[in-house]
């Protein structure tokens, strides 16, 4: 089932057109990865998924982004609800310099779903128990968050997003920042996560689009030249770009 | 524990062989019954499933093939993935000498047979035990294992040798026999092929166990 669909989406930053007619149709309940050389759009694409390009003035978006059925590009789209509903995970673990256990208050502060204290822990417990780091870290709750290691870090940031109940992941490069082992102990969890959440999945190392995904869309100079399972992109892509890129011959 | 899916996909791999080789077991031992009875009908039936152990070999292949895309494995996991390939492309192959036998047994009809079969259920019972021994050995990851029943395989070229004498006499005392006889010198070297591939099979799994690519053979025929 598609979850998320984008037609003729356009996007300009200024005169520089970055997305030209993007039309992708990404599957519920599973990874895909988007891949492509610097430049191409990826990062831009999925920030059109919670509207983060909103962000920035000289942006004019034409088309539509659908999710679950409804043009969240609509101008009556509550951005609150949308962000809650699209989590995003990005390059460097943004933790804020407050406690472990303010990090994952912060989220439910901002989006008034504070409830009782009882719940909150309830709360905190589950989604730090999703991301594999609740047993590590129950006992040291108040330490800073900033005193754990970077892939602690990432993960923190994933329960984060997670404790918001969202249905949509959004990660920009998410192990970028971390080592080899820690990076593979990322992927893993998004293996997990998969079964509950539909994640998105920017990066420029195809090696982890190839390990991580279940769907992959390969994009050049802001078009989407292909999109499919990632079985079948990397046996047997169905354009000779993505052959060539995948194959590391340009890029 | 990191790569808990790619270790998944290992496992499975394992238990593809483990299925496959089954099927194959079943396959030889079916053939050998049926031409013991003539059967016609069950004859059918393991040429018709043969088809299967076709299209098992074409999808544990490809699940090979997306694991070396995708999961770019080294070391070990690249062995065990390159012995899948090979044991499948064996196993597969074994499961034709089956079907050739049964296509044997709708050949021969219900023609009597020219002599009780004694040798070629026993070529077909060590056969079989120096498969499931060398699927074991491969789960296993046991190379002294696969490098002994490896030396086995004289036993079975033994039997069709004497499959081969005791026929060839019976064709020359007595030539009207050459038509069911030469299907029976058949049916023998499928089995005696069989067993030969359970060799190659073993070699893989020396290769998987210790990174060494070489023959075992250490055949006195």
């Amino acid at each position: 089932m598609t979850k998320i669909k984008t037609h003729d989406l356009d996007l300009y930053y200024g005169n520089f057109l970055a997305l030209k007619k993007v039309a992708i149709q990404i599957p519920d309940r599973n990874i895909t990865a988007m891949i492509g050389p610097s430049g191409c759009g990826k990062s831009t694409l999925l920030r059109c998924i919670n509207r983060m390009n909103d962000l920035i003035e000289s942006v004019r978006i034409e088309g539509q982004v659908v999710i679950d059925n409804e043009n969240i590009l609509d101008p009556k789209t509550d951005l609150i609800a949308l962000r809650r509903k699209v989590g995003m995970v990005f390059q460097r673990p943004n933790v804020f310099d407050l406690s472990i256990l303010e990090n994952l208050r912060f989220g439910l502060r901002i989006h008034k779903r504070m409830g009782t204290r009882s719940e909150v822990m309830e709360l905190i417990e589950l989604g730090l128990g999703h991301v594999g780091l609740w047993n590590d870290l129950k006992d040291r709750l108040k330490a800073n968050a900033r005193s754990l290691t970077l892939e602690q870090q990432q993960r923190l940031c994933i329960a984060r997003v997670l404790i918001l109940k969202p249905d949509i992941i959004l990660l920009d490069e998410p192990c970028s920042a971390l080592d080899p082992i820690a990076t593979l102990k990322i992927e893993e969890l998004l293996r997990v996560l998969r079964k509950d959440y539909t994640l998105v999945i920017v990066t420029h190392n195809m090696q982890q689009a190839a390990r991580v995904s279940d769907y992959t869309g390969f994009m050049y100079l802001g078009e989407l030249i292909e999109f499919g399972e990632t079985n079948q992109i990397f046996t047997n892509p169905a354009v000779k770009m993505t052959e060539n890129y995948i194959s590391g011959q340009f890029g | 524990m990191t790569r808990e899916s790619f270790i998944g996909h290992m496992k499975g791999l394992e238990k593809d062989i483990v299925g496959m080789s089954q099927m194959v077991v079943d396959a030889t031992r079916r053939s050998v019954e049926a031409l013991k009875t003539r059967n016609p009908d069950d004859a059918k039936k393991i040429i018709a499933a043969d088809a299967k152990i076709n299209t098992r070999r074409w999808e544990i292949e490809e699940k090979c093939v997306n694991l070396i895309a995708r999961q770019q494995p080294v070391a070990s996991d690249l062995r065990e993935i390159i012995s899948v390939l090979s044991i499948i492309t064996e196993l597969e192959r074994m499961g034709d000498y089956a079907e050739g036998i049964a296509k044997i047994v709708l050949m021969i009809g219900d023609e009597p047979l020219v002599k009780p079969l004694v040798d070629i259920p026993r070529m077909c019972d060590k056969a079989i035990d120096m498969l499931k021994r060398s699927i074991e050995a491969f789960v296993r990851r046991d190379a002294a294992t696969a490098t002994a029943i490896c030396a086995e395989d004289d036993e079975v070229d033994a039997l069709y040798e004497q499959v081969q004498r005791e026929l060839l006499c019976i064709m020359i005392e007595n030539p009207k026999t050459i038509s069911r006889a030469t299907p029976l010198i058949w049916a023998a070297h499928n089995l005696e092929r069989i067993a030969d591939r359970v060799t190659n099979i073993c070699e893989r799994i020396v290769f998987l166990a210790g990174g060494t690519m070489r023959g075992l053979k250490i055949s006195t025929y």
